[in-house]
């Protein structure tokens, strides 16, 4: 026979989830317990078990789509067609199935209208669940219809049941969910890969029957799984879903460097405690300094600008405090100081965030550092970034002031201990000898991995970087 | 040596092992342990069958049929182990994540299911499997059970207190309050924290300076560090604990160092707040695998003895999922009578006043 599971409350008073992901579709066979939607909640994603054996009538919503609680969501034909299933004796609550039993158990305390007991069978989508108490066993939980118990009220008609279902017809015909069965299909092969592998894949979203191994017996390895991940790095696109409110908004597929980024970020937010400190520095004289730069020989097939020198300050001042240069092992315990600098360069490009760094920028002349900057930041530009330079940065700048903002609070490189933001100059009224003057003013900001880097670290470092900007001198004076 | 120069610089801390997670059993000076052949499968038995039950419950709570639940995943070990080393006559006092502990205790899971499904307040009878109720509130139990040791002790008897209580209880009130009761009063109690690494999305770090055992010596008794995926040393070192406070040596604490695989409940979702490679690493220290690597290795079990356990799981999840579905909803008038232990006026007259209210519905 045919049942519906009604998506239930996950988290104690919650009145709707998002239907994230189908795990199953139309058609397959499905057991007690196993996974077949995955929702996400006010408070959490969760895969929730069918909890019955049988084959997948019908998914009655969409991906993407909030349901609410207590609506049916798929319908499932049980394995003993036309009879109750368990084949229990009739009556007792012993073979029946959950949502049965629950509503029994409901039946004694609301009052219904009496036609409403029996689900036609394949009449999804149609009886509004009105007057129905949902399988939410918590004190708390909702009740859809009013509660009419007082004798001296005759029970009211139930809320005249809306025509249009809030749930559009079984999807039966997805063009998305068949496209995506359609192709790793193929003889369903064993695919030989230890559980952290494949929990790597499925975070990676990357699908291990697809995956040639290189591991001994031909198992799949991590390496594997990440190459992988890299080539498919543009996930075909998602087609279009069920159209929201005639463009009032529109749904971007999160992918490649998106995606990345999205993983990155969160990955460095939650695993390194960020703390970022703030300066306010006069930068006239590096302004100056740069201007001089410019009218050298030596730099001119180089773009100058103040970029440059906030590297070498950069790169000068991690050479002064090496601490500040390093990263967290967390395997090992073990704090990794580097004793180079391959300098990470924040560059939007077309295609998203992306982090190239100047390898062994301590070892470049001030000219070749220049050549070096604007290489990377022409390559990224182009949408032409290789992974490996984007591999291996042990420190990075954000040129924030480019955008015309003043300062931000940047995420960590992941992998790395310090980042700082470079923010746009200005002229701003400045005190300079106890006279007020128009001078030329940035703010700097260093967010710092507060588990490696102490406040006094992060603070000397922050100052030197200011100090040299303020008088580049200081550059010449500390390399 | 300074307070400063201290500062850091103890001994990295112990860890009570027998079986490592390759499943090699391995000797302790202090501790050992001597397990027969039907031994060791009846605890790799209890190992699988607790799983069983737990996974069933959180899927009974995925699809609504009850209210909440806290999975115990990662932490059967521990309980098996530590519950399995109860005597009759010993009392434990769990918290709400004790399922292992009630399966050694003889509680009908079922009963377990029924608070969070919303039909009882408990569910069993304490004294009848010395196994208190399941308290939600975060260590109160811990007084209660120095308490009821207290008792032992002036009633004499040849029994101890085994309390449980996670990482995050150590930062309550209670639990200091507790530890020093014990201690002062050389009370019969072994306190049993399982530090799963978590209190909710508090991570260990933030509740303590040092490693939780050590804070026992602070309050003027032992502590110990087990490894809380290792059955074998988790019943070792509770047994000599127990033991230790039935005759008179005072109470122990017990640190049993684990990780909560799952969710703190199933409100909860862990992936915002830890990573996943945390869990990574602790999947290859799972307590079910090393003991069945360790029956596997010597030859205490073949595939016959596994195949049928699986099966008696998967049978134990169907029955307990028939059985919790079957269970009654409490009448209205059910809350009126555990109030007090004998029979009270006004809770009578509140009886009646709340049944002719019932009274004036229609049917």
């Amino acid at each position: 026979m045919r049942r519906e599971f009604k998506l239930p409350d996950v988290g104690e008073g919650l009145t709707e989830a998002e239907i994230v992901r189908w795990l199953v579709k139309p058609g397959d066979q499905v057991k007690v317990k196993q996974n077949v939607v995955e929702i996400e909640t006010a408070k959490s994603i969760v895969e929730l078990p069918i909890p019955w054996d049988g084959v997948v009538a019908a998914l009655m919503a969409d991906e993407g789509q909030t349901v609410d609680v207590g609506l049916p969501i798929i319908a499932v034909d049980t394995a003993e067609p036309g009879e109750p299933a368990g084949g229990g004796a009739a009556g007792t609550a012993a073979g029946a199935a959950p949502g049965e039993a629950i509503k029994a158990l409901a039946d004694d305390m609301v009052p219904r209208p009496p036609a409403e007991g029996a689900v036609e069978p394949g009449a999804h989508g149609s009886p509004a669940p009105k007057e129905e108490r949902q399988a939410v066993l918590v004190g708390y939980g909702v009740k859809t219809g009013a509660t009419k118990r007082r004798p001296r009220k005759a029970p009211a008609p139930p809320a005249a049941a809306p025509a249009a279902p809030a749930i559009p017809a079984a999807p039966v015909a997805n063009p998305s969910r068949v496209e995506v069965t359609a192709h790793p299909v193929p003889a369903r092969v064993a695919v030989l890969a230890k559980p952290p592998v494949r929990k790597l894949a499925k975070d990676l979203g990357v699908d291990l029957a697809a995956v040639t191994g290189t591991g001994p017996e031909g198992s799949i390895t991590r390496e594997d799984v990440r190459a992988a991940a890299e080539t498919v790095a543009q996930p075909e696109a998602r087609p279009a879903r069920v159209a929201a409110p005639v463009g009032a908004e529109e749904r971007v597929p999160v992918k490649g460097v998106r995606r990345m980024t999205a993983q990155a970020m969160v990955g460095s937010a939650f695993t390194a405690p960020h703390v970022t400190e703030f300066l306010q520095v006069d930068v006239t004289e590096t302004m100056n300094a740069v201007a001089r730069l410019r009218a050298m020989p030596d730099f001119a097939d180089v773009k100058v600008s103040p970029l440059l020198l906030v590297a070498r300050a950069v790169v000068t001042a991690a050479r002064r405090h090496p601490m500040i240069n390093s990263s967290w092992d967390e395997e090992a315990q073990e704090i990794v100081v580097k004793h180079y600098v391959n300098l990470g360069i924040a560059a939007a490009t077309p295609r998203g965030l992306v982090v190239p760094n100047v390898k062994n920028a301590h070892e470049l002349s001030l000219p070749e550092l220049a050549r070096s900057l604007g290489e990377l930041a022409e390559t990224a530009r182009a949408g032409r970034t290789q992974p490996a330079e984007m591999a291996g940065g042990t420190i990075t700048i954000t040129n924030v002031g480019v955008f015309g903002v003043d300062a931000g609070t940047p995420i960590l490189n992941p992998g790395e201990a310090a980042i700082l933001a470079f923010g746009q100059v200005r002229d701003m009224p400045w005190v300079v000898g106890g006279e007020l003057a128009v001078r030329k003013v940035t703010t700097l900001a260093l967010s710092f991995d507060h588990r490696i880097v102490d406040g006094e670290l992060g603070s000397l470092f922050l100052r030197d970087v200011g100090a040299m900007l303020e008088d580049p001198l200081r550059m010449l004076a500390w390399s | 040596m300074t307070a400063e120069a201290s500062r850091g610089a103890e001994a990295p801390p112990e860890l009570v092992q027998l079986l490592t997670p390759e499943g090699e059993r391995v000797e302790h000076p202090d501790y050992d342990i001597d397990l027969t052949p039907e031994e060791v499968r009846s605890l790799y038995r209890d190992l699988v069958l607790v799983r069983s039950i737990d996974l069933e419950a959180v899927a009974l709570q995925r699809q609504g049929e009850l209210g909440i639940w806290a999975s115990l995943l990662g932490q059967e070990a521990a309980q098996i182990g530590s519950g399995r080393a109860l005597t009759d006559a010993d009392m434990a006092f769990p918290t709400y994540r004790e399922h292992g502990v009630a399966w050694c205790r003889d509680v009908d899971p079922v009963k377990l299911l029924g608070l969070f499904r919303g039909v009882n307040h408990g569910g069993w009878d304490p004294k009848e499997h010395n196994f208190h109720l399941y308290t939600i509130v975060i260590g109160s139990q811990t007084l209660h059970a120095v308490g009821y040791a207290m008792g032992i002790q002036r009633d004499d008897a040849a029994a101890a207190t085994l309390v449980y209580f996670g990482d995050g209880a150590t930062s309550q009130g209670d639990v200091n309050e507790s530890f020093i009761w014990a201690s002062v009063f050389n009370a019969p109690i072994v306190f049993f924290c399982q530090n799963n690494q978590w209190a909710i999305s508090e991570p260990l770090e933030k509740q303590t300076r040092i490693p939780l055992y050590r804070r026992a010596s602070g309050f003027g008794f032992p502590g110990v560090r087990v490894d809380g995926n290792d059955v074998f040393a988790c019943l070792a070192v509770t047994r000599k604990a127990l033991e230790a406070a039935r005759t008179g040596q005072g109470p122990t604490l017990i640190e049993a160092f684990t990780y909560r695989m799952g969710a703190h409940t199933t409100t909860d979702d862990p992936t915002r707040y830890r990573v996943a490679s945390e869990l990574e690493a602790w999947k290859l220290k799972d307590p079910i695998e090393r003991v069945k690597a360790y029956l596997f290795k010597n030859e205490l079990a073949d595939q016959a003895f596994f195949d049928a356990l699986d099966a008696e799981a998967d049978q134990l999840g169907a029955d307990l999922r028939r059985r919790c579905l079957a269970m009654p909803d409490p009448q209205p008038l059910d809350i009126f009578d555990h109030v007090y232990r004998e029979p009270h006026s006004l809770i009578d007259e509140e009886r009646a006043q709340f049944a002719a209210y019932l009274e004036g519905f229609e049917k």
